[in-house]
């Protein structure tokens, strides 16, 4: 024995005689994780998890999150002798006067967009591959949870530099809080320590921003990354690969060695954009001040969707009673995205109720063989995108040289009409694909080889597919619509008839497939 | 209730792949070859740290260096970032890199077990809860029950009310500005008085309330009291003669505040005499008293009643006679 695995081993005796690791370590070390790129996009999130709490654990140690008034006296000349708010002088400071702070500035900012593009990606792949679906939708709700605390927590971090951007953004959050019926106006006063801006938010926000809200995240990542590895990683479907077994490579080494490199390779990719691409250069916007503004406020990307409802809403206000209700901040800023997430926590349960599969599902779909959810999936993407184009309607406008208002008219007609017609068209796509397959079954696939039959007709040569790739095509379950009873045995109708209409349509629509292949198939056509 | 077909004849699994050999595990040289790929990426990444300290320690802030495509670029600024990305970038490759091509990676097949537990463990699990709950004796302990129930509800207000002191209630300041009968209308920036006559058609101005020398504005006082002065000429107007007798020779004021979310509506157009507020698109037209004609904005924007005083300078008649900014529950907008 060497020295080094003698102390080591000492070490790992010294751990196991108090808590007996050995046991479930070895059993942890031999779990096998299987291999797609799909697999890294929840890597890449908490990868750039791990990147924000160090970049804005560095950030702390110069930032001064106060509103107290100051005047600059940095070294920054357009700005110098300025009154403004401790927040923004600090992060002028950690700009211009802290070595490698503008750096871990941007690096914090561009680490939050990527780990927002992340979440989406990967939720996007969680949901058109069904990977939600029994056992896992703890996972999915908590996933849900982590969305949403990730635009709180996106929107708190780039207000509290106290710029003129920012300050606008807070505004604009505050007229939403105060939009709440009974008690918006309190809430609002209470948060911000005032009438706005007051002087309370930005040490509000900074507290929640660095400790509570990344506490939560900390925890539920915890639990969504532990329930993972309790559950096992689902698998795309393969030869060899069944509801049973998880095929792949053993944590130790390989999967480790990977794991670990590729948080570096995210680290150092988010490293180079921040080098070489600013982001949020808060010094061109000056210090906020409520009654000024700059052409072409945008906020992040993530909450920009969010900002194109608003912006498309209808001047709607319900003015009764000594009272009023804005409907056109309720609708797009509350109503619309409160829907839009209860929809998409609630989603597997929907889809489990209409199809009545109650059985686990560690084997993933292929998106085209279940059109429906595909359909939806790519309709609510649709959605968020035609609302995410009018957010930036303004910018849109001067780019492409449109005015603003054909732009909003555009938006506020697609944003009825293309989902739903995104879906039929996806739908459409799916069952073509499912076609397709088929026909590769069938007919194999085309060599591009011309041949001159005797008879003077001319073919092409199809070449069987192999029996692998036969698999992936013709493995998938094909779901058959529910039957539900309206009457039962003793003629008497049952409770709940349209319910179970509605069902029974639902599940219909989500059964639309093209037949697949069966061995029986493929051998009557041998016979020909 | 079945959901699935059952397949009549479905095709036969041809079970996992069999392993192909890679080249570093066949050839000596390939695999001395990996190895020094592998150290040529930790170097690269150890030069990328050293990039980082020289830049640090060595590189002024104030070098400027031309680099194609991006243009003039602070070479400190550039040396930190690059450095750091390279120390890790390279990092990360020569890890990835050393697992694909040299540790072991032969296909492993592990079993999964359906979550449920057995149907014993379900049982005692069941008993176990019924037999504590039991034990708890709530069902027998009528007073216990009650007065636990009042307590707990008692015990959910002192949390909330402990946030009580996070801000004073609002009271009526949603509901006024600075804004006095007399208050002079001054330059933002500059709190200089406007005479009347100084203004031209067509200009237009910032104002803020006039305060008192040596007086500080309350940012709080900045979200409510800025105010737009615009000069048209008198028969551009179309308005009721109630805010007509609110302008003075074609002067007329609004508040800056958008009636929607309390942007600074901030964009006049000079040709189409339209007032856009940059946030969410809403637009007002000057000539019919800020009226919505576009936009989000369900209110036009509150009209400041002014007019001049002795010495010629415009003053407020009278205070905003409704609340400026955005709507909220206790607005009474009828």
């Amino acid at each position: 024995m060497t020295t080094a695995e003698k102390r080591i081993g000492a070490a790992a005796n010294f751990v196991d005689e108090r808590i007996g690791a050995a046991g479930w370590v070895k059993k942890s070390l031999n779990k096998v994780f299987p291999d797609h790129w799909s697999f890294m996009l929840g890597e890449v999130c908490m990868y750039s998890f791990i990147i924000l709490l160090l970049s804005g654990t560095f950030l702390t140690l110069w930032f001064d999150p106060s509103q107290r008034d100051v005047i600059y006296e940095g070294v920054y000349e357009p700005l110098k002798g300025l009154k403004m708010s401790a927040a923004y002088a600090s992060t002028l400071d950690i700009s211009f006067e802290v070595r490698g702070g503008l750096l871990m500035r941007q690096i914090h900012h561009w680490a939050a967009n990527i780990f927002m593009a992340a979440i989406v990606a990967h939720l996007l792949r969680v949901f058109f591959t069904g990977a939600f679906r029994k056992p896992r939708e703890f996972n999915w709700i908590l996933g849900i949870i982590l969305v949403t605390l990730g635009l709180v927590e996106g929107l708190f971090g780039y207000s509290l530099p106290d710029d003129l951007l920012s300050g606008t953004g807070l505004r604009i959050t505050s007229a939403i809080i105060q939009a709440i019926p009974l008690v918006g106006t309190y809430i609002s006063f209470f948060l911000f320590g005032g009438a706005f801006p007051g002087v309370g938010f930005i040490p509000r926000i900074f507290t929640l921003h660095v400790l509570l809200i990344p506490g939560i995240f900390l925890a539920v990542i915890t639990i969504h990354v532990m329930l993972v590895w309790y559950q096992k990683h689902t698998q795309f479907p393969g030869p060899g690969k069944t509801e049973k077994n998880v095929v792949g490579h053993p944590i130790l080494p390989v999967y480790m060695a990977k794991a670990g490199g590729f948080f570096f390779i995210v680290f150092g990719v988010i490293a180079f954009i921040s080098a070489v691409a600013s982001i949020n250069p808060i010094w061109l916007y000056g210090p906020y001040t409520p009654g000024q503004i700059s052409a072409g406020s945008q906020p992040d990307w993530y909450m920009g969707w969010l900002d194109g409802l608003v912006r498309m809403a209808p001047p709607l206000e319900t003015h009764a009673f000594g009272h009023t209700v804005s409907w056109n901040i309720l609708i797009p800023a509350l109503i619309v995205p409160g829907i839009l997430f209860t929809g998409m926590a609630l989603y597997p349960f929907i889809e489990s109720w209409i199809t009545g599969d109650k059985r686990e599902h560690h084997l993933l779909d292929r998106p085209r063989n279940v059109p429906n959810r595909t359909a939806l999936g790519v309709m609510s993407i649709t959605f968020v995108m035609v609302a995410l184009i009018n957010g930036g309607n303004d910018i849109f406008a001067t780019a492409f040289s449109l005015s603003i208002n054909q732009i909003m008219w555009f938006s506020r007609i697609a944003i009825f009409v293309l989902p739903p017609l995104s879906f039929v068209i996806t739908k459409r796509l799916c069952l073509s694909l499912q076609r397709a397959d088929r026909d590769l079954v069938l007919h194999g696939k085309e060599t591009g080889r011309l041949v001159r039959m005797p008879s003077g007709e001319f073919v092409e040569v199809h070449e069987p597919i192999s029996a692998e790739k036969r698999w992936i095509l013709t493995s998938h379950e094909q779901p058959v619509a529910l039957e539900i009873e309206q009457i039962d045995a003793r003629g008497v109708k049952r409770p709940g008839a349209l319910k179970n209409k509605l069902r029974m349509r639902l599940s219909k629509a989500h059964a639309v497939a093209v037949p697949k292949v069966t061995a029986a198939d493929l051998k009557e056509i041998e016979h020909h | 209730m079945s959901t699935v077909s059952n397949e009549i004849e479905s095709f036969e699994d041809p079970g996992t792949p069999a392993h192909v050999a890679r080249a570093a595990d066949l050839n000596p040289r390939s695999e001395k070859r990996a190895e020094q790929q592998v150290a040529i990426l930790f170097a690269l990444s150890g030069l990328g740290s050293l990039l980082l300290i020289y830049s640090y320690v060595f590189v002024a802030d104030d070098i400027f260096i031309f680099i194609p495509v991006m243009g003039d670029q602070n070479a400190h600024q550039l040396g930190l970032g690059i450095g750091m990305a390279m120390s890790l970038f390279f990092l990360g490759m020569a890890a990835i890199h050393w697992a694909k091509t040299l540790m072991p990676e032969t296909e492993v097949v592990n079993h999964r077990h359906e979550f449920r537990s057995s149907n014993e463990d379900r049982e005692e699990f069941v008993k176990t809860v019924k037999d504590g709950v039991a034990g708890v004796q709530l069902g027998r302990r009528k007073l216990i029950k009650r007065s636990l129930a009042v307590s707990m509800g008692l015990f959910a207000l002192p949390p909330v009310l402990l946030l009580r002191d996070l801000g004073p209630l609002p009271k009526k300041q949603l509901e006024t500005t600075s804004w006095k009968a007399g208050t002079r209308l001054v330059t933002d920036p500059g709190n200089r008085p406007i005479l009347a006559s100084d203004l031209e058609v067509g200009a237009v101005v910032q104002t803020l309330p006039a305060i008192a020398e040596g007086e500080e504005r309350l940012l709080s006082d900045i979200a409510k009291d800025p105010v737009l002065l615009i000069r048209l000429r008198p028969e551009d107007f179309q308005l009721t003669p109630e805010k007509l007798a609110m302008t003075h020779e074609g002067i007329i004021a609004f508040s800056k505040i958008c009636s929607h979310m309390g942007c600074a509506v901030a964009l006049y157009e000079q040709q189409t005499k339209h007032l856009l507020c940059p946030c969410h698109q809403s637009t007002f037209d000057v000539t019919r008293g800020a009226k919505v004609i576009f936009g989000p904005a369900a209110r036009p924007l509150p009209q400041l009643d002014i007019t001049v005083d002795a010495e010629g300078y415009l003053v407020a008649r009278a205070p905003f006679n409704e609340s400026v900014g955005p709507s909220y529950w206790e607005r009474n907008s009828q």
